[in-house]
């Protein structure tokens, strides 16, 4: 058995050694990811505590922006998104916590499982929590904000596209914007685990970093909704290079901004 | 390649204000066990730290010597690396079977399920015990779990950071015979414990550290008694 | 040699700041629309390019330190940030006085205004981070300011995809009908603002790394037990 050479990436992190290399590595982020999702089934405590916490946020807001009886209706793009992140913050919390509280993070990084995979691994938990709660979120809010159908002005001309009648631009947005969230805000939890004052460091240091993903992902439900199928093809692409190059910093950095 | 030897070097670590180690030069060889004695805060846990290539020391080097070569810290060395601390690293919701089979997985051992069954009953965890979720269990039953994944994938490295503490008589029992049967097989061997009695017989190897140094060190051929343990004990740490 | 070129630095920036606010007033001549008030766009600007160019060096310093964690390359990083954050916080006032007089409001959500906004949090979050994160905070902090430095072009179009059809910051309209006189000042104060930058960076460098070198060798014969 040879003795295999570890090759440093600029931040110490482990790059892969060759195609062997890559198959184990997408095992291990199998592993680890099959391992978050079987626990959360297990004790379905985040993602439980998540859809709660959005549906309440859905709700605030609704009483907040009330006109005349009903809720109004320009706001669900901003509602949506707000109650996403929100929603996501909390479980990036608990995820993370709860791999303080048993210190299982440690027999992690003990194993010879490289960085990046437990990276991965969580990012990809956690992307699946997040759009398990939007897909929920979703319909709630264009039925309590009156947005699944399409509305018609006094003309008859077209005012508003319904919710859902574009459900591949509405799929995509959900899964770039979880994507994008999960990866930052993977990076960032697993940054802070040992710090004091984590709970509320987290969204002070990862909102700023996630508006530019919270622009684009907001514009482009406005922009679905009024049918502007161009713009939202360029939000979503907008979207893709956000997350593309947050995956690319996050595999490069997280190694060496978890050893002590 | 198996590990030979495992030195540290002026050793230090530094954790913000607070000093856990100040300068220690310590070389623990295969086939033999050393004891690493020390009151609390004494730097114990830091060094085992250290060892298991967790954390990164201020100053000084650990080496990992296998024949002539050194081995890098890495995948590769972690691979041969196994730790038994406070904490358990078992996840409470999965079974104590899925919580080895996970471990398995992670350290590539071709034979997971058959390791998995051979260490849950040298740790004596019945199938229905391991059955069942890891919260479940008793304290002595979450020890004896964690001791079957730290020897799951044949570390010849093991650090034990007080392993007995919480260890009910049957694994006790367990993890002595372990202890012997790792030394007879040529393993590194650091146990950080107080239990003078678990390790009295095997240890052949006494460090005791004091405000992070080394007070006192003394190795022979023969392993120590309870009671010379114990006299090092109170000679050099109080 | 490198003591010498600080000290003319600092020279050359109280000598600078001594002749720009008198070229501002005196030589560079009276904006056409917005009068008066447009020559705090000398401030301004200037703030914002000290802005940008601390998140870089912030960002880079970052990566440079969590590669071969030299401290020295941790205390520029930290010392960016801060100094950064000043910076930015002075362009957000300026930028909000100009806005007040201009348009009549003390803040508006224009594309320039709202990315400073924005990288002004992010520094502050880094600064608290600094303070707060607990034993290795320098750790953490360079890889929140390494995620800073790649969110700022993400920012940027961000913000300009978001304000769309907004107002037009002034600069946009006024920068192309500067005249000669007008670019010469402004050009001058852009160079002061950077030397003063600088010149502050270094000291804060230097007074850190005299920190830092009194720090490592007390804990190295503390390390080597020379000392209790």
């Amino acid at each position: 058995m040879q003795t295999p050479i570890d090759t440093a990436g600029p931040c110490g992190a482990e790059t892969a050694r060759g195609t062997p290399g890559a198959v184990s590595f997408w095992r291990e982020v199998a592993t680890l990811a099959w391992k978050d999702l079987r626990v959360e089934i297990r004790s379905r405590e985040i993602v439980y505590t998540m859809i709660f916490f959005a549906a309440m946020v859905v709700l605030v807001f609704s009483f907040a922006f009330i006109r005349q009886g009903k809720a109004v209706g320009e706001v669900v793009p901003g509602i949506l998104w707000v109650a996403v992140l929100f929603a996501g913050t909390l479980g990036l919390s608990r995820a993370f916590g709860r791999e303080r509280e048993s210190d299982t993070m440690r027999g992690l990084l003990l194993s010879p499982s490289s960085r990046t995979a437990i990276f991965m691994g969580k990012a990809i938990a956690i992307f699946l929590f997040v759009i398990t709660v939007a897909v929920i979120v979703v319909p709630m809010i264009g039925f309590l904000f009156g947005v699944l159908e399409p509305a018609y002005n006094a003309n008859g001309g077209l005012e508003r596209v319904g919710l859902f009648d574009h459900p591949e631009q509405l799929a995509l947005s959900l899964i770039l914007g979880s994507i994008g969230f999960a990866v930052v805000g993977s990076v960032f939890a697993a940054m802070l685990m040992r710090a004091k004052s984590r709970d509320v460091l987290l969204p002070v240091v990862l909102y700023p970093i996630l508006v530019p993903l919270l622009i684009a992902a907001t514009k482009s439900t406005f922009s679905l909704l009024e049918g502007d199928t161009a713009e939202v093809w360029f939000l979503l692409e907008f979207m893709a290079v956000y997350d593309a190059v947050f995956i690319v910093i996050g595999l490069w950095v997280f190694e060496s901004l978890v050893i002590e | 390649m198996r590990v030979e030897s495992l030195a540290v070097s002026k050793l230090a670590k530094r954790y913000g204000a607070s000093r856990a180690l100040a300068g220690v030069d310590l070389t623990m060889t295969a086939g033999r066990m050393c004891a690493l004695l020390g009151p609390n805060g004494a730097g114990k846990s830091t060094l085992l730290g250290i060892l298991s290539t967790l954390v990164r020391p201020t100053a000084g080097r650990v080496t990992f010597r296998a024949g002539d070569k050194e081995l890098e810290p890495g995948p590769a060395l972690r691979q041969k690396i196994g730790v038994l601390a406070h904490e358990s690293f078992v996840y409470g919701e999965l079974t104590g079977w899925e919580n080895l089979l996970f471990y398995a997985r992670l350290y590539h051992l071709e034979d997971g399920e058959a390791r998995a069954r051979q260490l849950l009953d040298r740790v004596g965890l019945e199938d229905r015990a391991a059955e069942r979720q890891a919260r479940t269990y008793s304290r002595g039953m979450t020890q004896r779990l964690a001791l079957a994944r730290a020897l799951l994938h044949d570390p010849e490295v093991l650090l034990l950071d007080e392993p007995f503490t919480g260890l009910d008589r049957t694994g006790a029992a367990a993890l002595a015979s372990t202890l012997a049967d790792s030394k007879a097989q040529g393993k590194v061997m650091v146990v950080v414990t107080h239990d003078f009695d678990a390790i009295a017989g095997v240890a052949d190897h006494v460090v005791v550290l004091r405000r992070g140094k080394i007070a006192f060190e003394t190795d022979r051929r023969d392993p120590f008694s309870r009671d010379e343990l114990e006299e090092m004990y109170h000679r050099h740490a109080e | 040699m490198k003591e010498k070129l600080i000290w003319v630095c600092a020279a050359l920036a109280v000598v600078l700041f001594a002749i720009t606010p008198t070229m501002i007033f005196t030589y560079a001549p009276m904006e056409k629309t917005l009068f008066f008030n447009q020559k705090i766009f000398y401030y301004h600007v200037p703030s914002g390019f000290v802005q940008f160019a601390s998140v870089f060096l912030c960002g880079i310093a970052s990566i440079i330190y969590l590669k071969n964690r030299q401290g020295k390359w941790d205390d520029l990083a930290a010392a960016s940030g801060s100094i950064g954050l000043v910076f930015s916080a002075m362009m957000l006032v300026t930028g909000s006085i100009w806005a007040r007089v201009a348009w009549g409001y003390w803040w508006v959500w224009d594309g320039r205004l709202t990315t400073a906004l924005l990288l002004t949090t992010v520094m502050a979050g880094y600064v608290l981070v600094r303070k707060f994160g607990g034993p290795s905070a320098e750790r953490l902090a360079a890889g929140l300011g390494i995620f800073a430095m790649a969110d700022v072009p993400l920012v940027y179009f961000s913000v300009r995809i978001w304000s769309g059809s907004g107002r037009q910051h002034p600069k946009t309209s006024a920068v192309p009908s500067l005249t000669g006189e007008m670019r010469l000042t402004f050009w001058l104060s852009v160079l002061t603002f950077m030397l003063f930058f600088a010149v502050l960076l270094v000291t804060r460098v230097q007074q850190a790394r005299t920190e830092r070198i009194l720090h490592e060798t007390r804990e190295a014969a503390l390390d080597g037990g020379l000392i209790e």
